[in-house]
Order: structure tokens, then C-alpha cells, then sequence
């Protein structure tokens, strides 16, 4: 792609514009898909009939009531034609309406859209809070070279949606809306792009600077993608699917079910049937997803990438990770796989399908996926934070001082796990490990945290223990850990208030170029706020 | 939009400043559990207003009067029995309630510290929170016509996390507003991101 001025794109020059003249085609177009399969049905005999004769021998003589058939006889062909017409041509002009209304502009400050002709909607997002960037491209919209942008903002369905551009300009969109919010202006960050883009990238990242050195001279074009720092073979995916807790269950239950249905009463196969329809579903669901799937660093933030007949290519920027979950189901053990679930603020309302897609950022994955993957998240970590992660945190030893575990006087309410469920804290995150077969540690990166309780109930309070939780926004993972040494509980409550104001005050994330700060951990900014 | 530069303590200012408007009409002493929980007892918590506990009491008093008049009621018009178990049930949770409440309201206690607020609440199940000033969203102020015949109000503080769940339930008047204005002056001077 040619770069006319600076990397500003004609489309974000902060003028209004419209979208992709197709757009009426495929929003609407279910509609006129609909519609003309009523009429077809509706008509199918007399299509037949009048088109294909010798295929209906026993189609003959007008049906009484039918409306072709009227009009025929009524020599009304012409005005029926004609209401057709209209009505086509209604629909287009309101079509196109409707896309002459549609129009976006992208300033230096926000995102803003507006459409609808009669009830006029406007909606603007602010730059600095955006949580990434969404290009969805489902499959129709793929062959017509279409993409739809969606900028997810913060908050209960605060999405902007651009449905649709071309995929080349919705590429060229999302890298000026990304290098708009990263607080560099459009005009210097062709000049800039060498210089800072390597600054905060951990070395963990640095290992796909290549691809990532094509991608800051061309980030729009759509060929171009950064190499995946995992992949996961096909085998795996459906191992690790196979494998889940869930699938073990639900399969058992079935295979008992079936057994029931054989030698008992043939209706059961009816009640299975539906169940078993929609879990496949689910399984094949999240097995195509995780197929394609790929992870990598970017000069804005971290881009996964799922899907084969809908592609979604997301991109995350730096610092909107609110806490992330390394988990082990037992079945998985043996092969070593991990799977990585984030909470993060995804802007649409609860409850949508692709709300949990946008969550699990490693579908499964080996320890070194894993560890590539939280770099990726959390550049930040220093070596002796990544090490709490595996090597002292999910497969360090029972009597590692680095995680404060359960007492054993409290181990009554931990059996099993009193020897694992244990937190750590350091001046950028609190990390909290829970259990000994469904092995899961969480991370919680102090600059993110919105508030943090003890709780304590009678029996935790004879025991001398307390239970804490860390605030984050809502999301797949908990942050809460029980049974906590209740001195230890009262430290590093007070550990985590107070570092967390200073994490949160030197993070500059929200705007993450403008103070080269990103990966400056919070205690050495903390150094030269008081130097300087 | 810009930022106001860190780290520059003059500026900010200091949610301790003016503390007697807080206390004014309060409990003056916390209720500990027997056993030592969550709080070390260190003093100097501000508490609710004596008169959130009789805004309490006649609300329960209330319910459970209209419990004991409704049942016999609805028993004597429709004939049937049955009415009489949630009737019980309701009337025994209330008058656990209404002996439970004043010891609660009794055990609720907050603290103004440099860069964070601190609740805490309860005596046999404790909790206690502390909420960085930077993290507030908004700051709610409620009163219904109960609580304004008192004088009491009860301040609801909003984070992006749900589960922070911060509310004072019973403060006066005065204080509530006092403190709404103190928590949004050092808000603004720490803000930060999400």
C-alpha cells in the first residue's frame, strides 16, 4: 500500500465519510434473501409450469383464488409489474438512504457515528478509553473484499461499529484509530514508527520483530500478517476439546443416556437428540476457532486472530488486560496444555456469542505457548514476576517461600489444595494460585486493580484465616483466593492498597505513546517521579 | 485531554482536612467481634449517624406490623391456611433483623487515607475494602423521604469493578455531602485510566 501523507489515511482526516456502498447489500440483504425465497415458494408451481411444463402433467387450468392468476386474467400485468417496480425501487432509494446517512469521521480525539434518516443516532468514543479493535469478516462480506470494524469502547454496549468497509480500508481505519489513541499524531508516526515501536516490546516479543518491522511500513495491507508466536496443530485443538471437563461429562451422560434409549423406551433418542445437536455445535464451534488462530505483537498492542469462515483479527493495546488466568483441566496434565482466559472490558452487552470468544486469548497451548502468550499480555513482568508464573508459581514445589499458602491449622477447609492455594505480591501485579489437579494461577496487574476486600466469616475467624478478593472488571476469571493466614491476609491487604495507587498513578497506558512508559515498572517510575 | 502531572503533592488536596463535620451526630465507638477478625482495633474510624438507627428500626417495626396485620387478612378472606407459613417465615426474619441492624449499623465504620477509602462492616461475617480515590467513577447520593424526615442520606461509590459494591448506608446529611464533595476533589486530583 502506497502511503499518500504521513500514514493518515483519507479516511481518518476528521471529514465525515461514508462506508462501503455495499453495506445496504449485506445488512440488508438477508432480508431481500428472505423475501425472495417466500416468493419462490409461493410461486414454485406455477414457475414450473410456465418455464419447465412437461415437469407438472397434472398442473392444469387456473387454481380459484390465486393471485397470479387474477392479474393474468384481468389483463392487470402491467400495473402488477409496475407495483414491483415501486416497491424495488422504494427499497433502494431507502437503501440507499439509509447509507447517504450513514457516516463516520475519525478526529484526534474520538470516534464518532451517525446514521438513521428518520431517527437520527450519533454516537462518539472517546480515543483515550478504546479497548481495542475488532475486524470481523464474515464469510459473504470476504468474497465482496468487506470487513466491518468494530472500536470497543468501555462500558455495557459502548461498541462503535463500521459495518462494512473495504477489508483495505478497514485496515487503514483501524491503524490510524490505533495510532491516534496511542497519543502520537497521525503525521509523526511514520517518522517515529522505528524508534518507540521497539522500546516497549519485551524481548519475549521481540522474537517476531521481523514480521512486525514489515507490518509498522505497511500496516494496511492485509497480507501482511505478523508471524504467530504459537500454533497449534489441528490434533491438539481436538484433543484438548475432547479432553475438557465439560466434553468428558457431557459425553458420559450421553453414552449412559443412549444406553437407556437402546434397551429402554425409542422415544429418549428424541430428548438426546437436540442436546447432543448443540453440543457438537459447541465443540465444533470452539474447534474451528481455535484452528485458525494466531497470536502476535504489534506496534499497537497484541493481535489475535480466530476463525475460518468468520475471521476475526482483534487487536488488543497495551494495558487493557485487567487480570489473566493460566488454567490446567486434569485430563490435560498428561500432555502438558494450558489455556489462558482474560478479563477484559469487550464493550458489548452480556451474553453475546462472541463475548466469551474474545476472553480466551490461547484456546490450549504448551507451557512455552503460554509463557509467550502472558509476555505478550503483560509485557511489563520482569524475570523474577515470570518466574512466579510456572517455574515457582503452577509447577513450583509445596514449600517455595515465593507464594504465602494456607495454614495448616486452616487446612480443614482446603484439604487437597491448602499446600498450593497461596498468593504473592510485587510492586506490578498480586498473583494468586489455586489448586492442586485443576491447576490455575491468576495474575492481576496492580495498575488495573479497582479496589480490593477481605472477608471473614466465624469459622475462617476461629481458624485465624480470611479469604481476599481482588476488584477487576467483570470477566471469566476470578480473582479470589479463601483461607489466607489472616496477618498475611491484613499485609498484603494494605501491600496491595498501597501499591496499587502507585501503580495506577504512573500508568501512562491509556495513551501509550506519549510517555514512552509502557513497560517502565511502576517502582522505577516511582523513582524518577521523585528524581525529577 | 491532558493529565495532571503525578507525583506533585501540593496540589492535591488532602482528604483529611476538615473531619468534624463527619463525626457530628455519629456512634462513637465501633462494635468489635469477641474474637480478634479482620480489623486491628486502632480507633479512628468514622461512623453512621445514630439517628440511621432509628430510621432502620421504624422501617422493620413497620414491615413486620404490616406482616401481622396482612396475614390474618388475607387468611380471613380467603379461607385457607396456608398463607400462615410465609407469613411466619417473613415475621421471623424480621425480627432477627430488628435485633441484628443496631449492632450492624454499629460495626460500620470508614476511614479517609491518603490515596484510598476504607470500609469496613460486620461483626460476625467482616468485610473490609479499600477503594483507591482514582478508581471512583461517580459518587451517588440517595434520601428517601424516611431517611430526609432524619436527616440521613447514603452514599453509593461506583468503580468499573461491580463487585467493589461500596456504599455507606447511613451518614447525615451534611456529611454525605461533605464527603461527596471531598471523595470527587481528590478523585480529580488522582484520576487514572481504567
Amino acid at each position: 500500500m502506497t502511503e499518500p501523507d504521513a500514514g493518515r489515511s483519507a479516511l481518518s482526516d476528521g471529514e465525515w465519510h461514508r462506508l462501503h456502498p455495499l453495506t445496504p447489500l449485506l445488512r440488508g440483504g438477508l432480508f431481500l434473501v428472505v423475501v425472495l425465497g417466500f416468493v419462490v415458494a409461493n410461486l414454485r408451481d406455477r414457475l414450473i409450469e410456465i418455464f419447465a411444463p412437461w415437469l407438472a402433467p397434472g398442473f392444469s387450468g387456473p387454481v380459484p383464488g390465486d393471485p397470479v392468476d387474477y392479474v393474468l386474467g384481468h389483463d392487470l400485468v402491467l400495473l402488477a409489474l409496475g407495483v414491483v417496480l415501486l416497491v424495488v425501487v422504494a427499497l433502494i432509494l431507502i437503501f440507499w438512504m439509509s447509507w447517504r446517512f450513514h457516516t463516520f469521521r475519525i478526529t484526534g480525539d474520538d470516534v464518532e457515528v451517525r446514521s438513521g434518516v428518520v431517527f437520527r443516532t450519533n454516537r462518539r468514543a472517546p480515543l483515550d478509553r478504546v479497548q481495542g479493535v475488532n475486524l470481523t469478516r464474515p464469510l459473504v462480506a470476504r468474497l465482496l473484499g468487506l470487513a466491518k470494524l468494530e472500536v470497543v469502547g468501555a462500558g455495557l454496549d459502548a461498541n462503535v461499529r463500521l459495518e462494512y468497509l473495504s477489508t483495505a480500508n478497514a485496515e487503514q481505519v483501524r491503524a490510524d484509530i490505533l495510532r491516534l489513541a496511542s497519543g502520537r499524531t497521525l503525521g509523526e508516526s511514520r517518522a517515529g514508527g522505528a524508534g518507540p515501536a521497539t522500546s516497549w516490546r519485551s524481548a519475549a516479543v521481540q522474537t517476531a520483530s521481523q514480521a512486525m518491522d514489515s507490518l509498522v511500513a505497511g500496516t494496511d495491507e492485509p497480507e501482511v500478517e505478523p508471524a504467530s508466536v504459537v500454533r497449534i496443530p489441528p490434533g491438539r485443538v481436538i484433543g484438548s476439546m475432547l479432553l475438557r471437563d465439560s466434553t468428558v461429562v457431557v459425553l458420559a451422560i450421553m453414552i449412559a443416556l443412549v444406553v437407556w434409549a437402546v434397551t429402554g423406551p425409542g422415544w429418549l433418542v428424541f430428548a438426546i437428540l437436540p442436546t447432543m445437536i448443540g453440543f457438537a455445535t459447541y465443540v465444533g464451534r470452539g474447534t474451528v476457532r481455535a484452528l485458525r488462530y494466531a497470536i502476535a505483537p504489534t506496534d499497537h498492542g497484541v493481535r489475535i486472530v480466530f476463525g475460518i469462515l468468520t475471521t476475526v483479527t482483534e487487536i488488543l493495546p497495551p494495558g487493557r488486560v485487567h487480570a489473566v488466568r493460566v488454567h490446567q483441566p486434569i485430563l490435560w496434565r498428561p500432555a502438558g496444555w494450558w489455556t489462558i482466559t482474560v478479563n477484559r472490558l469487550s464493550g458489548s452487552r452480556a451474553g453475546q456469542e462472541a463475548a466469551e470468544a474474545f476472553t480466551r486469548v490461547l484456546p490450549v497451548g504448551t507451557r512455552e505457548d503460554a509463557e509467550r502468550v502472558v509476555a505478550l499480555l503483560l509485557p511489563w513482568l520482569d524475570d523474577a514476576e515470570r518466574a512466579l508464573l510456572f517455574d515457582r508459581g503452577l509447577l513450583g514445589a509445596d514449600d517455595d517461600p515465593a507464594f504465602t499458602t494456607t495454614p495448616r491449622r486452616a487446612r480443614i477447609l482446603r484439604p487437597v489444595s491448602w499446600r498450593r492455594d497461596g498468593f504473592a505480591v510485587t510492586d506490578a501485579a498480586l498473583f494468586l494460585r489455586r489448586g492442586r489437579f485443576w491447576r490455575s494461577l491468576v495474575v492481576v496487574p496492580l495498575a488495573r486493580l479497582q479496589s480490593i476486600a477481605l472477608q471473614q466469616g466465624p469459622i475462617d475467624r476461629a481458624l485465624r484465616v480470611a479469604s481476599a478478593r481482588a476488584h477487576t472488571v467483570a470477566g471469566a476469571v476470578d480473582t479470589s483466593l479463601g483461607a489466607i493466614d489472616l496477618e498475611a491476609a491484613r499485609g498484603m491487604f494494605e501491600d496491595v492498597a498501597r501499591r496499587a495507587v502507585t501503580a495506577a498513578r504512573s500508568d501512562r497506558s491509556h495513551r501509550w505513546f506519549v510517555e514512552d512508559a509502557a513497560t517502565v515498572r511502576p517502582s522505577d517510575r516511582r523513582d524518577e517521579e521523585e528524581n525529577g | 485531554m491532558t493529565n495532571p502531572t503525578p507525583g506533585a503533592p501540593e496540589a492535591t488536596p488532602s482528604p483529611t482536612s476538615d473531619e468534624a463535620v463527619l463525626d457530628a451526630g455519629t456512634f462513637d465507638e465501633l462494635l468489635e467481634s469477641r474474637r480478634e477478625g479482620l480489623f486491628v482495633r486502632d480507633g479512628s474510624w468514622h461512623q453512621l449517624a445514630r439517628a440511621y438507627r432509628t430510621v432502620q428500626l421504624i422501617s422493620l417495626t413497620a414491615a413486620l406490623v404490616l406482616v401481622a396485620v396482612a396475614a390474618p387478612i388475607i387468611a380471613a378472606v380467603t379461607g385457607t391456611g396456608w398463607v400462615w407459613i410465609p407469613a411466619g417465615v417473613l415475621a421471623v426474619v424480621l425480627a432477627v433483623t430488628l435485633i441484628l441492624t443496631p449492632r450492624q449499623i454499629r460495626s460500620f465504620g470508614y476511614r479517609l487515607r491518603e490515596n484510598d477509602l476504607v470500609l469496613r462492616r460486620g461483626i460476625l461475617f467482616q468485610r473490609v475494602v479499600a477503594v483507591p480515590y482514582g478508581r471512583m467513577q461517580l459518587v451517588d447520593i440517595t434520601h428517601g423521604p424516611l431517611d430526609r424526615a432524619f436527616g440521613i442520606a447514603q452514599l453509593k461509590l461506583v468503580t468499573a469493578a461491580a463487585a467493589s459494591a461500596v456504599v455507606i448506608p447511613g451518614l447525615t446529611q451534611d456529611a454525605a455531602e461533605k464527603l461527596r464533595d471531598v471523595l470527587i476533589a481528590v478523585a480529580e486530583s488522582r484520576r487514572t485510566g481504567l
